[in-house]
């Protein structure tokens, strides 16, 4: 596999009357070609943030600070506008939460997919619309011919995700970027578009930066996963190695918060004390100091730089560092005396 | 539970239909909540699930009368509450209160916490002055709040604070049923376990009984001791919580089950996805016969002429499927 998106010490703010949001404060990643990479947080992690910096969707008040997003070799930050554009829809794709907003009401599926079609690639109307009638069968549409003639208000919430995907895959990107594809579904529909995200990246070999609140949803189709919290990356792992045995005290928090109850037993969910924390004022040291059992003076002062763990996995926690108490021995007495 | 179970809530052919279109255009009937029946007994949690549109949060706000019933009976307590008038809903609606799904809509963000909590003291006349005072202050504690809260305004607070106020504005009156519908929804992963936490506290300290309508199926099943499948305002299956995700009887309980998704790729590797074709159909003039039965693999003609009824299939297990018997025999 190779290298498709590197993206180096990425900051992105706000600039707000009430002062900087720091949005996202030091993304770094790689993904390769072909691979499925969950970014998973709650609100004001700045998982939706990075991911619009990422294809240059940030607008005013909000800047990239600093950094660098290599996709392709090509640097994507300060790129001229046109040149972002071409890229954007062609190499890159986005699909969003609620597909209502993105679909534009007042004309058809059809055109609007053939529209996007048409801007990247050189075919004349009539092969563009065939082709667009072969991606909602693609995407599991029935009766695709007549639904192209639908306006989005004609379709359900499910069938509205497939004509949002079939237009992200329809020039062929390299990468596709869903930023909560199924949060605002059903679980029944939920689980039929994930089949249908990861058919297609078998089938089409696209890269896929999935954004998600839920744990579920990352087990079940990720390859690798990176945890925010307050603007910064919390651990980056495989998602064997994120389930199995998470670095972070906030991974581990998150998944105690989740109920895991097998037949007869009640274990009683251990949730994390506390409340995100401000963008406006977030805590000097590690963004979630405030609320980790396993606060240090150290944590409170300056945030964590990344642990390499294994080869693949890192977490930004000062338990890690060689002064701090031994972490398996540390986190195991420490949960030993919770239970 | 307890061997003694006393019920509290019994509903008994449920019905919410809203009408819609004008003469011009054709009357239409949505048959939001078709008939459903179940119990609530005294100091447990019912959990309602089912996905959007199937009729749940209608089911809850008809139960305490925030619309007025189609038809059916809805005995709290021994009286039916459908049939109540204003002057004796006050008193019943003391006793049967609500928690919402979203924290920033439910509060009234002109009023202090105060003012939200002490409203429903001062409609029904219970506390005033020091003794009120003191009471919120009570109130403000036991959802994990702080004093000096009390004068601040709801769009100071975060989400899962906010639906802290709302939790505390409930607890006000004394309720002994408390409608909770998708209160856990809206707020963050690492939120939804303290609510969830401290519901069943207060549960355990006050001996509430919970309607708990979610969508979320994990999460009910952790907070439930039993639960009713809905489909299109139809109940398709109800049975302790265990029981029903051990042995889910019905299809579409068996499907929406096997959708979730779990947090453990190991566990999902292994799993068994039965996803469904198709989706839900518009609850306007349904047909008869099973609801489920144009998504439901099993159907058979008997599906789509007759609709199933719930019955018994085994203790403490019902279920609204002809063909019950047939599909688990396998199993």
């Amino acid at each position: 596999m190779s290298i498709l998106l590197e993206v180096i010490n990425l900051h992105t703010s706000f600039f707000t009357h009430q002062g900087e949001v720091k949005a996202v404060r030091g993304l770094s990643f790689v993904l390769e070609h072909g691979e499925i990479l969950g970014i998973v947080g709650e609100s004001g992690s700045g998982k939706s943030v990075s991911s619009m910096s990422l294809i240059g969707l940030v607008d005013e008040p909000g800047k990239i600070i600093q950094g660098s997003v290599l996709f392709d070799g090509k640097e994507l930050v300060g790129l001229p506008k046109k040149e972002l554009e071409n890229i954007r829809g062609k190499e890159i794709s986005m699909i969003f939460q609620d597909p209502m907003t993105s679909l534009n009401p007042v004309f058809r599926i059809g055109s609007q997919i053939v529209e996007v079609i048409m801007r990247h690639t050189q075919i004349t109307r009539v092969d563009a619309e065939k082709k667009a009638v072969d991606l909602l069968e693609l995407v599991g549409i029935p009766e695709a011919k007549d639904r192209i003639k639908s306006y989005p208000h004609q379709f359900s919430g499910g069938m509205r995700q497939r004509a949002m995907i079939a237009m992200a895959i329809s020039c062929d990107p390299k990468l596709l970027i869903a930023d909560e594809p199924t949060t605002a579904l059903d679980v029944t529909i939920q689980a039929q578009i994930l089949e249908l995200m990861r058919d297609l990246n078998k089938k089409l070999n696209t890269s896929v930066i999935l954004i998600t609140h839920d744990l579920g949803v990352v087990a079940e189709t990720c390859d690798k996963v990176i945890v925010m919290y307050g603007g910064m990356v919390m651990e980056n792992a495989s998602v064997l190695e994120l389930f199995d045995n998470p670095q972070h005290p906030y991974t581990r928090g998150l998944m105690k918060s989740v109920p895991k109850d097998v037949s007869g037993t009640r274990t009683r969910l251990e949730p994390i004390a506390g409340t995100p924390p401000d963008l406006l004022k977030p805590p000097p040291g590690c963004p979630f100091s405030p609320r980790c059992p396993h606060t240090m003076e150290i944590c409170i002062q300056e945030a964590a730089p990344m642990f390499k763990i294994t080869d693949t996995q890192s977490a930004s926690c000062w338990l890690h560092h060689k002064k701090a108490p031994s972490v398996l021995n540390y986190i195991k007495t420490t949960e030993e005396v919770d239970s | 539970m307890s061997e003694q179970r006393i019920p509290l809530l019994e509903v008994r052919n449920l019905k919410k239909h809203f009408i819609s279109g004008s003469k011009l255009t054709g009357r239409k009937v949505l048959a939001a909540v078709d008939g459903i029946d179940f119990v609530i007994y005294k100091g447990e949690t019912f959990g309602l699930v089912g996905e959007s549109g199937c009729g749940k949060t209608t089911a809850g706000r008809t139960i305490c009368r925030l619309y007025n019933p189609t038809a059916g009976e809805i005995i709290f307590d021994g009286e039916d509450v459908a049939k109540l008038d204003e002057r004796k809903l006050k008193s019943f609606r003391k006793r049967v209160q609500m928690i919402f799904q979203d924290p920033y809509a439910s509060l009234n963000t002109r009023m202090t916490v105060t003012d939200i909590i002490s409203e429903g003291l001062e409609a029904n006349r219970m506390l005033s002055g020091e003794k009120e005072k003191t009471r919120i202050y009570e109130l403000l504690d036991l959802v994990g709040l702080k004093r000096e809260h009390a004068s601040r305004y709801p769009h100071e607070f975060s989400g899962g604070q906010r639906q802290r106020i709302g939790i505390a504005r409930t607890l006000a009156v004394e309720p002994e049923l408390i409608i909770c519908d998708e209160p856990i929804s809206a707020l963050d992963v690492s939120i939804q376990a303290q609510i969830v936490n401290m519901l069943e506290d207060l549960q355990t300290e006050f001996g509430l009984t919970y309607l708990f309508i979610a969508h979320d199926l994990s999460m009910v099943r952790h907070i439930s001791d039993r639960i009713g499948v809905m489909y299109l305002g139809k109940m398709m299956e109800v049975a302790d919580s265990d029981e029903l995700y051990i042995h889910p009887y019905h299809p579409y309980t068996q499907s929406l089950l096997s959708s979730i998704p779990v947090p453990d790729p190991r566990e999902n590797a292994k799993n068994k996805r039965i996803v469904l074709e198709g989706e839900i159909m518009s609850p306007i003039n349904p047909k008869p016969g099973c609801r489920f039965a144009p998504r439901c693999r099993y159907a058979k003609d008997v599906c789509r002429s007759e609709t199933p009824v719930l019955r018994e299939i085994s203790k403490d297990h019902t279920i609204a499927c002809h063909l019950a018997e047939e599909i688990n025999s396998g199993i």
